[in-house]
Formats: structure tokens, sequence, C-alpha cells
């Protein structure tokens, strides 16, 4: 009965249906429409950004070099998860793989995996699996003596963690720990401590860079927001110029004027500045790496804060000065604060670009000037990719946290990229 | 700026990799120009087959990424062996009978006729090289003599050049600290001898500058930028005959290894490649490639015959790492050794160069 008799006031279209059901539909296939039309950039931003770094994640907690070549002992692992000793039909499962890995040629595959724990054992694997078929039981002696390292506890609790494709060593290793003979963790010897130290100083080298980005591109871009139309373009301009000029040419022809022989060092010395022996070293260190750095990452500054600081009403300055402040007081409470969405916009970019940045250390960077991408990147050279993958995942959690207490502290509403 | 021109020329190249029939995969500069005037024009000459060189940094690296993507667009890499045994060993590339190498120029087998360890499941020796250190004459007249020297900077104040990376240089340090080359390895296995090379390399952190790509080192000397460096023999032979700058090489406590062709899982072109490989690593074309650079032929029967270097008027002979002169105190590289201590030693050196 409802139906036909409608609550009073409730509008229809012409054919008697309610009139917001019939807009709903309406805007239902809008939105379809606009969907389809954004279809093929979310297929795009799947296919080449989310899987890749779902594929990454995979990769540093999974890594079945051991566990698809060692089948049995493995499943003996399974199958004893908390066996201390280690009994001999644990050397006879291990032997009867170490023979099928002769047979597969996969013994350095096998060994590769324990390698990343305990270095030094690929070619023991190698070595006991061309001699599997000779070794006679009892497997346990006849392995350790072979090498001692076969009775090695370390060795087994390695050999266990790997018996299952998935894994956190990965993370443990980037993490500076390693673990003991009772499966605890330890932090690694303090020569071989890198990860840790890397990650922070990453940070703070990035935070440095962001900083002196901010230092040197505030004037900038107040300067062009307050010039004339047709004057600040032409200055645009040059702000643009060594962004649309390739990142290598930039930093090569940093090298060409910082390094010992390089211009600024043969000017120096031609005005008398230094002596000639005391040629200051700019480049190939950590010195290099924030010059060269900044220089490459100064417009992703400027431009943010050139669009907040353009619509800045020059009104409300003025009435601050008419009431008497000072201009310091001006700029520090009327001027600042607008400006503070650029600002944070255009530090937040420099320091997500710079913590990632890799090509610039490593040109430039030399021993000290490193960032934990050179790393990365140095672990993918030397095919461990796993290792590569880990340090990769725990940068951008890194970066999601640091996202998400901006987020919490300032607002991303309240970013403004122009 | 080499290393840049290095990675633009392998970018180019591989853009042209579908029209090519035999990619091969080499180090660039004076080496990959080498291997095209000896290897690939002639076996493309010869046998009718294109075959293209192209450049990488290190081409050990690429090719794990393209066996495992499935996507092989190299038919041949030159790496080196420690690479080519634990490439070898995770199953990426292609074994090689040793029976369908040809037999030396004077009849003798392939087997008996390649150098010790110049053949090996995956790979065969083009080539043997060395890590040595060289110096500008013009900079330094009475110039130095042993690996110590490298290490003295009161005699020989200024900057040195070393190869990013532990291994040769490892070796270098332990040597210039007074142990013997056949030690050099047993030492090394140990923590105090590990710990022994670091603290010799910690007596001139602060004065070296560190290189990657091969081209560097000779650049760096004409540049000023260091006094002496280490570097690839053949590149600052190169430098030194071929583009007559003034450099010399110092023998003392050198490390020198077999460079070796292989041929990726899955290459497009196996046949192909195995018909270049044959080709390259013959008599002939380890004569060929010797006429172009100063690293030793792996053959005996290559050997055999005084090699003159292209200018016409350089005998190959003294400038090669295998010459019995330059073997006086050497080392020859172990891929055992690299093969298991890579990654925990790399690990450690990273962590030597971050800290101040």
């Amino acid at each position: 009965m409802a139906e036909l008799t409608p609550a009073p006031g409730m509008l229809r279209t012409a054919d008697g249906r309610p009139l917001k059901a019939a807009l709903a539909q309406a805007q239902k296939k809008a939105k379809w429409r606009a969907f389809l039309l954004v279809l093929p950039l979310l297929a795009f931003v799947l296919l080449t950004f989310v899987v890749p770094i779902l594929k990454m994640l995979e990769r540093s907690v999974r890594h079945d070099g051991f566990s698809s070549n060692a089948p049995t002992l493995s499943a003996w692992f399974a199958q004893h998860p908390a066996a201390a000793d280690i009994p001999e039909d644990a050397y006879a499962a291990l032997v009867t793989d170490l023979r099928q890995m002769q047979k597969d040629r996969t013994a350095g595959e096998a060994g590769t995996r324990i390698n990343y724990t305990i270095p030094g054992t690929i070619s023991q694997f190698k070595a006991v699996a061309r001699d599997a078929d000779t070794l006679q039981p009892p497997y346990a002696q006849a392995l350790a003596a072979k090498n001692k390292i076969w009775a090695d506890p370390l060795l087994w609790v390695a050999m266990r963690n790997a018996s299952s494709p998935w894994t956190s060593d990965f993370y443990m290793v980037s993490s500076d720990l390693k673990r003991d003979a009772n499966d605890g963790l330890v932090r690694v010897a303090v020569t071989q401590r890198i990860y840790v130290y890397l990650f922070a100083k990453t940070f703070v080298l990035s935070a440095v860079i962001a900083f002196l980005c901010l230092l040197l591109a505030f004037p900038i871009a107040h300067w062009l927001a307050i010039l004339p139309m047709a004057r600040s373009n032409l200055l645009m301009i040059l702000v643009l110029l060594p962004f649309w000029t390739s990142l290598l040419v930039r930093t090569t022809s940093w090298i060409a004027l910082l390094q010992e022989q390089g211009i600024i060092n043969d000017l120096l010395v031609w005005a008398g500045v230094l002596a000639a022996d005391g040629r200051v070293r700019m480049i190939y260190n950590q010195a290099g790496t924030i010059i060269v750095m900044t220089h490459i990452l100064l417009p992703f500054m400027v431009l943010p804060l050139y669009s907040v600081m353009r619509v800045i009403q020059p009104n409300y300055a003025r009435a601050a000065r008419s009431l008497g402040a000072t201009s310091w007081t001006t700029f520090r409470r009327i001027y600042l604060p607008q400006t503070l969405p650029g600002i944070a916009a255009g530090s937040l970019l420099v320091f997500i670009l710079a913590v990632g940045y890799y090509i610039t250390p490593a040109l430039v960077g030399g021993a000290d000037g490193q960032l934990i991408s050179n790393l990365i990147s140095f672990h993918m050279n030397k095919a461990n990719w796993s290792m590569a993958a880990a340090l990769a995942a725990i940068l951008l959690a890194a970066v999601l946290i640091l996202y998400w207490l901006y987020d919490r502290l300032i607002g991303i509403d309240r970013l403004k990229l122009g | 700026m080499k290393k840049l021109l290095i990675l633009t020329t392998a970018l180019t190249g591989v853009s042209f990799a579908a029209q090519a029939d035999v990619m091969v995969m080499s180090w660039g500069g004076a080496y990959g120009a080498a291997q095209t005037e000896a290897h690939v024009k002639p076996f493309t000459a010869m046998t009718g087959i294109p075959a293209t060189m192209i450049d990488s940094d290190n081409p050990a690296t690429p090719i794990k990424a393209m066996v495992e993507a499935g996507n092989v667009t190299v038919d041949v890499a030159s790496v080196e062996y420690a690479d080519a045994i634990r490439l070898c060993d995770e199953g990426v590339l292609e074994p090689i009978d040793p029976a369908s190498l040809p037999a030396g120029a004077d009849g003798t087998a392939a087997k008996d006729d390649f150098l010790p360890g110049a053949v090996t499941d995956c790979g065969v020796s083009t080539d043997i090289w060395a890590t040595i250190f060289a110096y500008d004459t013009t900079k330094i007249a009475d110039g130095p003599k042993t690996a110590a020297d490298f290490f003295d900077l009161t005699k020989f104040p200024g900057k040195r050049g070393l190869h990013k990376g532990a291994k040769a240089v490892l070796e270098f340090a332990l040597m210039a600290d007074g142990v013997a080359p056949a030690d050099v390895y047993a030492t090394l296995a140990t923590p105090e001898g590990v710990d022994r090379a670091f603290k010799k390399l910690d007596t001139i952190k602060k004065d070296t500058v560190w290189w990657e790509a091969g081209a560097q080192p000779p650049q760096l000397l004409a540049d000023g930028e260091v006094v002496m460096t280490s570097a690839y023999n053949g590149r600052i032979f190169n430098a030194a005959i071929g583009e007559g700058k003034p450099f010399k090489i110092v023998w003392d406590s050198q490390t020198f290894e077999n460079e070796m062709y292989v041929i990726p899982k899955g290459a497009p072109n196996k046949d192909d490649a195995l018909k270049f490989i044959a080709y390259a690593t013959s008599t002939e074309g380890m004569q060929q490639q010797a006429q172009q650079i100063s690293y030793g032929p792996a053959r005996k029967s290559a050997n055999a015959t005084p090699i003159m270097y292209k200018d016409g008027k350089t005998l190959m002979g003294p400038n090669v790492p295998t010459a019995p002169e330059n073997m006086a105190n050497a080392l020859g590289s172990s891929f055992e050794f690299w093969v298991d201590h890579d990654a925990e030693l790399n690990d450690r050196f990273n962590a030597w160069l971050a800290a101040n």
C-alpha cells in the first residue's frame, strides 16, 4: 500500500519512479563510465607498481634454495621440531639429499642459501656432495671426518631455519643480528655491523639535505613570488633548467667542479686562498653527497614553496606592519605560517626522494657518503635478491611510518604541491 | 666520466639487441674494444654470423636477473673466474662440453693445450689478467717498487686509488704487510688475518679514492687525482703504450686470474654462442686478443710464438701477467676462497668503508 500512497513531498520522475532512485541509477552509470576511464591507469599501476612491490616483499621472506633441494632433511626437521642433539637419521637424510644434489647439480644452490647466514659453507656443500656416493654409515662420523663444520650446532641451526622456504633470516641480517647455537638472536661482531648504522645515516643525511634545500629554496621562492610575472617566469626557467637536464650530466658536472684537481680548487689555489698541496676534498665523501644531492633536489623544494607563496596576499603583511609589527615579527607571525603547507610539502618530497637516492651517492659518495640504497644495489649486483628485498622493505616501512607520523602531526590535507 | 659513457653505450647496445644474432657482453673500455677487434669482428667475417658487443660494468651482474626473468638477451658474457663458478653453481649458466673446443694450432688436444684451470664446467678462459698497481712517472721520479711502498705515505705522499670491493684489495694489503703470496689465503681464512688486512688498509684509508669501473683508474691517474692506483694491467698498458701516457706498472704482489666466456642458461642463440666461444678461445682468437691488450693467452699454443702489439713495435711478452719476470711475487686469485667468503668479506668491507 505504501507504494500507492507515497509520503507527502516525495518527488517522482515523469514515469512515476522516485526521483532519488532514478538519480542514483543514473549516477551509478556515470560512476561506472568514470571507472572504465581510469581502469587502464588502475591496471597499469597495479601491474607496474603494486605487484612488483608485493613480489619484492615476498622475496624478502621466502628463499627455497635449501628447502627445495634438501627435501628429505627438511621433512626430518618438520617431524622433529625441537631436537637438540642431531641423531644419525638426520645425517642420513642429509646424505640422501646431498646425493640427489650431486645428480641435479644443485649443491651450490643449497649451499648459497646456508652461506647467507654461515659464511664459508658453499664449498663444503659442493665438496661433500661430490663425494656423497662414497660416504658410508655412520654418516655423522663420515661427514665430520670430511670437515668438522658438519658437527657444528650453528650449521644445524642454520639448516633448520633454511628448511622452510619462509624465513626471517634476511630481516635478521638486515638488523645486524645472527643466531647463536641455541637459536637465540645476538648482535654480530662490531666490525660486521653496518645496516642499522646506514639506515640511521640515510635518514639523518636526508633530513640534512631537506633542511639545506629549504634554506636555499625559501628566499628564491619568495623572490620569484613577488616579482612581476614576466620576470619571474624567466627566472623560473633557471630553476627548471637543471630539472630538465639529465641527472648524470649534473652529477658529473659537480665532479668536474669539486674534485681536487677541479675548477673550484684550481680557482682557490690560483687566488692564493689554498696552498697547492692543501687542496680541499669536497667530493668522493659525505660532503660531496650532501652538496650534489642538495642541488639536484632543490627544484622539488622551490616549486611547492613558490606555488604557496604566489597566492599569499601581501595585504596581510602590510596590515601587520601598519599595526606596528617589526619586519621580523611580520615574517615570523604572518608570512611564515602561511607558507607552512609549502614548507611541509617540499620537505617531505625532498626527504622521501633523498632516502631512496642511489646513483648520486654511488658516483660522488666515495667511502663514507654511501646510503642504504647503495647497499641494496650492492646486494642486487651480488645476486642476493632476498637481502636486497629485505633492506628495501625496511626502507619502505620506515618511510610509511614517517608519512603516518606526518599525517598525525601536520595533516596530509595541509600538503600543497602546487 | 668513462663509467657514464659505458652506461650509455650499454643502454644503446641493449636497444639493438633484437637485431644481432650473437650478443656478447663484456666490460667495455679498452678490454671490450680488444674483444670486439679480436673476437667479434673476425668471427662475423669468418662465419657470416652477425655478432654484437655490448658493455656492462660487470657482465656477471645482469645474467642472473635475465635468467630468472626468463628474458635472456645475451648469448655470451665475459665474467670473472669466481663469478663463472658461482653462477654455474646457481644453475644460471649452460654447461660447456670441453670436447667441443678446438685443438691448438700445433695440434695439441684442447684439454692439454689450455693452462690448468682454464676450462671449467660452464666457462672457457679467454685470457689471464691481473690486478696490479701503477703510477705516473712524471709525478714520482723514483717510483714505488713493492706493495709496501703503496702503503708508505711518508715515502710517497699523495692519494691512492683502490678498487671498491674486498676481492684483490685484501690480498694486496696482506702482501704489503709482508705475507708471502703462498700464505695469503690461509691467512685471510682466519679472523686474525682479516683483521690484519683491514688494519693495513686503515693506514691509507683517509688517502684513498675508490674506483668501481675498470676504465676509472687510468682516468684518475691522468687527472692527477691519485699518485698511484690499483688497476687491471691491460687498462694501464693501453693508456701507456696505446695512448702514450707516462704510466708505469709495478708487478710486485700482482693478483692474476682467468677471465671466462660463459653462456647464460636459455641464451637465444646457444649454438652460435658455442661456435663463438670455440673461435674466440682458439689459438688464433687468443693471439689476436693479445695483440690488442696485454692479457696473457690461456693456451700453451698461443703463448708459443711471440705476439706483437697492434702498434707493430711492442712485444707483448714482457707485458702480460704470466711473463716470468712479472710472476716473481705474484698471487693466483683463489676462486674457492672467494666463492665461500665473498658475501662475508664484502659485508665487512662495506661496514669498514662506511665507518669513519
